[in-house]
């Protein structure tokens, strides 16, 4: 086969959902960092979102998965820990549907400026931790839902 | 006289005391899970011990890098003794009751974010990057057990006794992290970790903040308990740990996931 671009790569990895919050795709979560062509292997660098982060397993395996259905044969998996991820790698797209799914994206100030479900800006923090490692717990006053918020690192 | 230590062999026990710090209080912190007095706090727990179980997977990685007997973070984990543990005693004391654990991390977490601040001028790139990384999760855990330290302390009559209690029965086990030997010397020399009494100062200024504004006092004595980084003398408690965390592979040797 003749070697797919590096736009095609990023192209197909953008068609990859996060395994935890699947309305957005890796590329969308900023936690791929590099796509490179070294001869006939094409290299990926991943950076873990947290530390502990159980999905960094299964990224790593649905990355594998798809370029290996694209034709990708020879493929190696870089883990890349420097620059540290971090939340302004979010593309604007996954912070839209992030919030269209009911989870408030990160913001600079430390918390969520308004609920997703109806937009208030009377909310509260329940925990600063919260279902996955990069949410935090929070609750709106006035329509009383919780939500969980897309902790700003 | 002793011979200098040898870089590499300085090197390994450096990584070690990193990763047996963050693997022995991850296991101890996951120990709440299921258990914690409300729901948030059972999430914020098991999130804790996640990260730094995490974090180990770097440090034990590297370990085994630099031993070059091509172990994996798992083996080193699950496949050593209570004499190989290089993790300060602070850590492998029992839980106690939801103050106690919270007291040990912040006096862990103050010590952590102050080490990992100086890690990112490390000498090695590779332990330089491991701290970049886990500064930001640290910050965190240093966030919330400050504020529930505080919370506790300054708190009802009964949360601020349990509080002075466990930080009475804890600051023994302080000392231990500012002490230096011939590791933290070859360390200094290369340029790779600080020595850790410089830590001190700053450590002493973090602390005497938070606990101010909990109200409580911190004990008069110096005196400390050591052996933990060392690995010269554990406590009875550590032992008991590892059979937990160890079970499997001690029951199944080599079973794999
Ligand atoms: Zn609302």
């Amino acid at each position: 086969m003749t070697r797919p671009s590096s736009d095609q790569i990023w192209q197909w990895l953008d068609t990859v959902p996060d395994p935890e919050i699947p309305v957005i795709s890796l590329v969308d979560l900023g936690v791929i960092r590099g796509v490179e062509w070294n001869g006939d292997v094409l290299t990926v660098a991943v950076t873990p979102t947290y530390s502990g982060c159980p999905a960094t397993t299964i990224i790593n395996l649905d990355i594998e998965t798809a370029l290996r259905d694209k034709g990708i044969e020879k493929l190696e998996l870089k883990r890349q820990l420097s620059p540290a991820w971090t939340t302004d790698w979010l593309s604007d797209k996954g912070r839209a549907k992030l919030e269209d799914y009911g989870i408030a994206p990160p913001q600079p100030a430390g918390g969520p400026d308004r609920c997703p479900n109806c937009h208030s800006g009377n909310v509260t923090k329940v925990s600063q931790f919260g279902s996955t490692p990069c949410k935090a717990h929070w609750r709106c006053q006035d329509c009383l839902e919780p939500f969980d918020y897309f902790k700003c690192i | 006289m002793s011979t200098p230590l040898k870089r590499d062999e300085a090197f390994l026990q450096f990584l070690l005391r990193m990763g047996d710090n963050t693997l022995i209080l991850g296991h101890r912190v996951s120990e709440w899970c299921g258990h914690a007095p409300v729901l948030e706090e059972d999430i914020a727990l098991a999130n804790t011990a996640l990260d730094l179980i995490g974090q180990t997977q770097f440090w034990l990685g590297l370990a085994g890098e630099v031993q070059g007997e091509g172990k994996s973070a798992d083996d080193i984990a699950f496949l050593r003794d209570v004499w190989d543990f290089r993790n300060l005693l602070l850590v492998e004391v029992p839980n106690g009751d939801f103050g106690h654990t919270l007291m040990r991390q912040f006096l862990f977490d103050a010590w952590h974010s102050i080490q990992l601040g100086r890690l990112l001028k490390s000498s090695d790139a590779r332990v330089a990057a491991i701290a970049e990384k886990t500064a930001k999760e640290v910050a965190y855990h240093l966030e919330r057990s400050a504020d529930t330290v505080v919370g506790l302390g300054d708190g009802s009559e009964e949360s601020r006794r349990r509080m002075q209690e466990a930080l009475d029965y804890l600051w023994p086990y302080v000392g231990e992290m500012f002490q230096s030997d011939d590791v933290d010397a070859a360390m200094v020399a290369a340029g790779i970790a600080p020595d850790p009494a410089s830590l001190r100062d700053e450590y002493d200024a973090l602390i005497s903040r938070v606990l101010a504004g909990a109200t409580l006092t911190i004990p008069d004595s110096r005196f400390g308990h050591k052996g933990g980084r060392t690995g010269k003398m554990h406590t009875e408690h550590l032992g008991h740990l590892l059979t937990q965390m160890q079970w499997l592979q001690r029951a199944y040797p080599g079973a794999n996931w």
